[in-house]
């Protein structure tokens, strides 16, 4: 019970208080069940942190329920989940109900105004600072530009985009590993 | 029915949200604008930039708020447990399945062949947000601002790694005196 608790105020002071989403709050994770509390060592950390980012939903959640799990399981997985998400909850809630009763002052519509096309800035960048880092060529540079096509000039569905990647991705990776294994055998 | 409805979305994308926060956007903005109406263009961004500027998963910040104006208080805990009930139901089968085996190769493989896919879904969601509601209409003051705006964030995040909190409190006071 103790630990859960403690996994709980783990998790609820790096919800609270990290800006930057799920990786900025990685380093925080680690410094609290790793360094401080030496729950599990920084190997089996990193291993663990490997799997949980090749998952889908969302990733402060997913590291709380995979670390809360691993200390104190299923309570721990509930308790540093809760911990995880109450303060987002708690602030977007406060925030909802200002924001809605202010959202029509004409300053705050001013400031709004500027503020949407930097919003538009900061999630282009890290996209183009993805396609960087997957070093695509002029092959494979045709997957993230049919992506955009396929999602915002012919408004198909992305969860479809993403179905049909994912099986694409699959079939890819079994074909790399097959030509591996060929490889491997004299 | 809107309990069902937002329980419903909510779930698809806790299920198809590969690849981080950012990644989930336009899936999100696809349900949750142009599907449902739930929120405008405008609220939408509006949205991402407070969920820029404080704590917590961007997610389920947009998750709480669609709840929350579609159907109050309820609605908030549902859709934010909605969101998260796909990564429950996961934790016990990957544990078994996956934990004990490091680094499963076929798995690496595929999320290194997905990365691009990824990239293009969040480019997307960046250039949906491009439009009248968010720029203003073509000859207005507002539009070549707001590609004035949009551009230097760019350069200044893309190039410079400035920080996206900075960027947004500076385009907030731009907004402020010029409009």
């Amino acid at each position: 019970m103790k630990k859960s608790l403690q996994l709980f105020a783990t998790f609820f002071k790096i919800g609270a208080f990290t800006l930057g989403g799920g990786y900025a709050m990685l380093s925080m994770v680690e410094k609290a069940v790793v360094d401080q509390k030496k729950w599990i060592d920084a190997d089996e950390f990193w291993d663990m942190i490997a799997v949980i980012q090749s998952l889908p939903g969302v990733f402060a959640v997913n590291t709380a329920l995979y670390v809360g799990h691993r200390i104190d399981g299923t309570r721990g997985a509930v308790a540093a989940m809760l911990g995880a998400i109450i303060p987002s909850i708690t602030i977007i809630l406060l925030l909802a109900t200002v924001f809605h009763e202010y959202r029509d002052l004409p300053v705050v519509e001013r400031i709004f105004k500027g503020i949407r096309p930097c919003v538009v800035a900061l999630i282009l960048a890290p996209s183009l600072r993805m396609v960087k880092s997957a070093k695509l060529n002029w092959k494979t540079a045709i997957i993230p530009l049919a992506t955009v096509f396929l999602i915002w000039w012919c408004k198909i569905s992305p969860a479809y985009v993403i179905i049909t990647a994912i099986v694409g991705s699959f079939c890819y990776a079994i074909y790399i590993n097959r030509c591996v294994k060929k490889e491997d055998k004299p | 029915m809107i309990y069902l409805q937002l329980l419903w979305v909510f779930i698809k994308i806790g299920v198809l949200g590969f690849g981080g926060g950012y990644a989930m956007l336009s899936l999100i903005q696809h349900e949750v604008v142009d599907n449902y109406a739930w929120m405008s263009t405008t609220e939408f961004a509006d949205m991402v930039a407070i969920s820029q500027m404080t704590p917590g998963p961007i997610s389920i910040n947009l998750a709480t708020y669609v709840g929350y104006t579609t159907a109050g208080f309820g609605g908030s805990l549902l859709a934010s447990f909605a969101l998260c009930l796909p990564s429950i139901i996961m934790v016990y089968f990957i544990i078994r399945l996956f934990m004990k085996k490091k680094g499963n190769p076929l798995m690496d493989n595929t999320l290194k062949a997905l990365k691009p896919a990824i990239a293009g879904l969040i480019f997307a969601a960046g250039l949906n947000m491009m439009n009248v509601q968010n720029f203003g209409s073509w000859g207005e003051l507002q539009n070549y601002l707001s590609i004035g705006i949009c551009g230097a964030a760019f350069v200044a995040s893309y190039f410079f790694k400035a920080n996206p909190i900075l960027l947004i409190v500076i385009s907030g006071i731009i907004g402020c005196f010029v409009y």
